[in-house]
């Protein structure tokens, strides 16, 4: 089962089982330091498990990320057009780590049989 | 009562997106095939879950997500607390899941469901890899089926993916 964001996106793959949360990107499963809002989101979503009964189907989960809609007219939606802009970032190929500290621990640690390459790269 | 606008249409978003920055059109999955099926075979509190997800959350001390289609993934072990967890990603705000993992990576949401009785148990490990790799036959072929030989390993009954 998948729970997600994007409902479009979701349509179109069709997972077997899914759940929709109508929160902004990088909120797919709550908000940050709300654990209790949390567990009922994730709680609501593992009940699909049991309700969904034909493949394809996507639940709405009822939640409301605020009181009203506004950031959803400015999703992905950087781009002006005045002012084309790609609010991503450079796809390199060298590890980004969230700080410098993670970078030194990782070089300090054996070497990491828990980060599994599928290519050479 | 305040009026809830429609999902955001991210297919469309990008699109236009792409077509401002000069992009050849994304092109996105569609799945043609029946969706695969299999009927539950216990209760949701009897089942063990586990997480895979696609924020480009890494635990520290493992080796960070680098930006370009990259196809590899992370194991993070069960008990893992959220003050080792990390974000990193090409492509979405990455303030709210570097202040609180749980945003885009439930382990620890899950671990409290399963003390609560919601689930039977959590899986000894999480998986976790970065979206936005830009050739989905890798993801079919390698990324897919890895993960899902190591959830078959840990006899899971039931699979949440967590995309962003």
């Amino acid at each position: 089962m998948s729970l997600s964001s994007a409902y479009s996106i979701t349509r179109s793959v069709r997972p077997p089982r899914a759940v929709f949360l109508d929160f902004p990107l990088g909120h797919t499963a709550g908000k940050p330091g709300e654990p209790e809002l949390n567990r009922d989101i994730l709680a609501d979503a593992l009940a699909a498990f049991e309700t969904i009964d034909q493949p394809g189907m996507i639940v709405t989960l009822p939640y409301v990320w605020s009181d009203d809609d506004g950031w959803k007219g400015r999703a992905l939606r950087e781009t002006s057009a005045s002012a084309p802009q790609d609010g991503r970032n450079a796809r390199t190929a060298t590890p980004q780590y969230q700080c410098e500290d993670d970078a030194v621990a990782a070089a300090e640690a054996p070497a990491c049989a828990s980060c599994v390459w599928l290519e050479s790269s | 009562m305040t009026t809830r606008n429609e999902p955001v249409d991210y297919i469309e978003r990008t699109r236009e997106q792409y077509a401002a920055l000069g992009y050849p059109a994304y092109r996105w999955v569609e799945s043609r095939e029946p969706t695969p099926w299999k009927s539950l075979e216990k209760p949701l509190s009897q089942s063990r879950v586990a997480i895979v997800a696609s924020g480009g959350v890494y635990k520290r001390e493992q080796i960070a997500f680098h930006y370009r289609d990259d196809t590899s993934f992370r194991i993070i072990d069960s008990d893992t607390p959220n003050a080792d967890l990390r974000a990193t990603h090409f492509a979405y705000d990455l303030t709210d899941a570097r202040r609180d993992p749980s945003c885009v990576f439930p382990l620890d949401t899950l671990r409290h469901l399963a003390k609560g009785g919601v689930i039977g148990e959590t899986a000894p490990r999480a998986f976790s890899f970065m979206g936005g790799i830009y050739s989905t036959r890798k993801v079919r072929e390698l990324l897919a089926p890895a993960i899902a030989e190591r959830l078959i390993a840990d006899q899971v009954d039931l699979a949440l993916f967590v995309p962003v």
